[in-house]
């Protein structure tokens, strides 16, 4: 199959295909962001993109999610053709995204924050909030329950009430992961979640990307540039340089690969 | 019911309820003089504007100019209502209150058809929905007039006097609100795309276009009674401090509902960022029209209260200065601030039309314009997050839900550390 590795065994082999991206290619003006783009996911997956700074990584993503609309290719996400909708119909359908530079509702409060994720299931209409009904008391219970369950699993239940955007850097991260969730996702794009942290920090998030790949029953596709993180928990890896796949494989197979040590390291390193 | 009606609630009800009641008094015994009694109408309907601006710009982000715009078609609305009932024609009411119900039909049709297709480009979506609209009011004027209009004025006169005006007045009001709804929801539909600063000149040009139309009724429009630049003159004067108060605490209450609900939270997550904000499944287009349709209908309501209350309309009173005002308003009194709105709404009024028109000595009345200036320059320096800031009193604060209790163990894994260990 295209967009995969050819040594995957055969048990996820079996299993559907979540996102299937093929011919991906983006222009902005006359520069070319995105080459003839290809990846195929399965459910459950782990899979990371690697790439040098301007490879094109976030770009992917950025055209998963509808901010862009792709100059040429089809993004298929359980069999439907994404390309032309609007985000928030994308988002509605499974997807979510975290951001490299973290964009919280900084003045707003830590569920807030959350809640506002669960918006486009909040089941009551304009008339309910206005006129206070019965469907408007019980159903907004029910999200602020469901939305403080999700902080405590992210350890933030107690700062619920404070504002978002005086929370430390990590806890800023966590609480984006964990609005990301609240839109009730199948596929999670993270795009750089270790960007800034310490190698104590990336190893809490290893195991919280893990943890949460498993309670949620995630698949996952993230963007990465710390190697520390790739290599232990992605499946398997696409590296790009230049908007376009250099490479694809398990991370050890990648990270022997020349092609990657030289988008890397520059060609000198090879010799 | 009551069990609700506790604390700040409660508080707040009986305190407004308390207020209406002793400016009734004062102003049944006389001792609010009809002076001071306009001021106070007028500072509650320039505070309904501003308050519905708050929610366009300070609860949702968009920089818009245009609410005059809106404020001036609620109150010429309402006024030709009016006017023409009391000269014994019904046209206006009909066609106002049956074509706009029309053209909300249409249009509701209209987006249900067009959201089966994906990616309608916005000036379809525009041009269909103003086609809905105008055949609306087309309908109205054509075929619903002619037939019930005369019907309608005979059975509204067999209630007493008394009452088949104050129910004119009512769909007077509800119809200007209306229309102003209308229009700015065809309005926004392209203008809303655009990104802050060029929203704020697009609905600029929407304010001047609305003035320059205003200047031309008799001429351009076919609204001879408007009279154009001459001003329109002859609306009743049926503004009461009952209706001004209910119209008041209406928006203030629907405002509060609106923004304590998920759709406020949507609201103001576009305010603090529109791509994230999309980007958790939000759809901002119409989170932004929707709040920018209900600062209209605040506008267009407000500008009902005002035409009946002045008897007098003048297309300056919609011009290019005053269409500041509720800005400076809600900078003043703080963007995001209800509490902040309400305070200052009546506050700029009483000090630019009261007390400075009143106590400047003689002669120096147009210095009015110079001390307001330096007001606002003296706050912008000194307290440039306005009067309140964010702040809101009890009753109109969006409630923080208490933490939760956990009855279990939470599922908590060795992953999820302590807010402190993770703190950079």
């Amino acid at each position: 199959m295209r967009g995969r590795p050819e040594n995957l065994s055969p048990e996820v082999e079996a299993r559907p295909v979540v996102l299937e991206i093929e011919g991906l290619t983006h222009y902005f003006d006359s520069l070319r962001a995105v080459s003839n783009f290809s990846v195929t996911i399965k459910e459950g997956e782990l899979v990371g993109l690697i790439g040098p700074n301007g490879a094109g990584k976030t770009t992917v993503f950025n055209l998963i999610t509808g901010v862009y609309r792709p100059t040429a290719g089809s993004i298929r996400y359980d069999g439907a053709q994404l390309v032309g909708l609007p985000s928030h119909e994308i988002i509605q359908m499974g997807i979510a995204r975290t951001f490299q530079n973290i964009r919280l509702f900084a003045n707003l409060t830590v569920l807030d924050n959350v809640l506002i994720a669960y918006h486009p299931h909040s089941g009551y209409g304009l008339a309910d909030s206005i006129f206070r009904s019965r469907r408007f008391r019980e159903r907004e219970k029910v999200m602020i329950e469901r939305s403080q369950e999700f902080l405590e699993i992210f350890g933030l239940a107690d700062r619920q009430n404070d504002i978002a955007g005086s929370l430390p850097y990590g806890l800023q991260r966590r609480l984006e992961i964990a609005r990301a969730l609240a839109t009730q996702p199948r596929l999670l794009l993270l795009d750089e979640p270790a960007a800034g942290m310490n190698p104590q920090e990336i190893d809490q998030l290893m195991e919280l990307i893990q943890f949460i790949r498993e309670r949620f029953q995630l698949t996952i596709f993230l963007v990465e540039h710390r190697m520390r993180l790739v290599m232990n928990i992605c499946e398997w890896i696409t590296v790009m340089d230049f908007g376009e796949i250099i490479a694809r494989g398990k991370p050890e197979e990648v990270r022997g690969d020349p092609k990657v040590i030289e988008a890397y390291l520059g060609r000198q390193a090879i010799r | 019911m009551l069990q609700r009606l506790r604390g700040p609630n409660l508080s707040f009800i009986l305190g407004s309820l308390a207020f209406f009641v002793v400016v009734q008094i004062l102003i049944s015994t006389g001792l609010l003089n009809p002076y001071w009694q306009n001021i106070l109408f007028w500072g509650a309907a320039m505070t309904m504007v501003s308050l519905g601006l708050n929610l366009i710009y300070g609860f949702n982000g968009q920089f818009s100019l245009g609410q005059f715009g809106f404020y001036a078609i609620g109150a010429y609305a309402s006024a030709d209502i009016t006017y023409r009932w009391v000269r014994n024609d019904p046209s206006a009411l009909v066609v106002v209150i049956f074509g706009s119900i029309l053209a909300l039909i249409f249009m509701l049709g209209i987006s249900a058809f067009l959201r089966r297709f994906y990616g309608v480009a916005t000036l379809t979506k525009f041009l269909f929905n103003l086609l809905a609209a105008v055949l609306g009011f087309f309908l109205a004027v054509r075929f619903i007039n002619p037939a019930i209009g005369q019907p309608l004025y005979q059975a509204l006169n067999g209630f007493p006097q008394g009452i088949s005006q104050q129910i004119v007045f009512f769909l007077a009001l509800v119809g200007g609100a209306t229309l102003a709804g209308i229009v700015s929801y065809l309005f926004g539909i392209p203008v809303l795309e655009l990104g802050s600063d060029y929203l704020g000149i697009a609905t600029l040009g929407f304010t001047i276009i609305v003035k320059v139309l205003l200047d031309n009724t008799d001429t351009l429009l076919p609204f001879p009674e408007m009279k154009g630049a001459r001003g329109m003159v002859g609306i009743p004067k049926w503004t009461t401090w009952p209706w001004v108060f209910v119209c008041f605490m209406a928006v203030v209450l629907v405002m509060r509902n609106l923004l304590h609900s998920s759709t406020g939270r949507a609201i103001l997550s576009v305010r603090e960022d529109e791509r994230a904000a999309e980007l958790v499944g939000i759809n901002t287009a119409s989170t932004k029209i929707l709040a920018f349709v209900v600062g209209s209908v605040f506008a267009g309501l407000a500008g009902g209260i005002r035409a009946h209350d002045m008897a007098f309309l003048h297309p300056t009173m919609f011009g290019f200065l005053p269409s500041f005002n509720p800005l400076i308003i809600i900078v003043f009194g703080g963007l995001g601030s209800m509490t902040g709105t309400i305070i200052t709404g009546f506050f700029w009024i009483f000090l630019l039309e009261g007390l400075l028109r009143l106590y400047l000595p003689e002669g120096f009345e147009t210095w009015r314009f110079v001390v307001y200036p330096l007001v606002l320059l003296g706050m912008m320096l000194l307290r440039p997050q306005g009067l309140m800031g964010r702040y809101e009193i009890a009753f109109l604060r969006r409630p923080l839900p208490s933490l939760r209790v956990v009855k279990e163990t939470p599922p908590t894994p060795a992953v999820a550390p302590k807010a402190e260990e993770v703190a950079v």
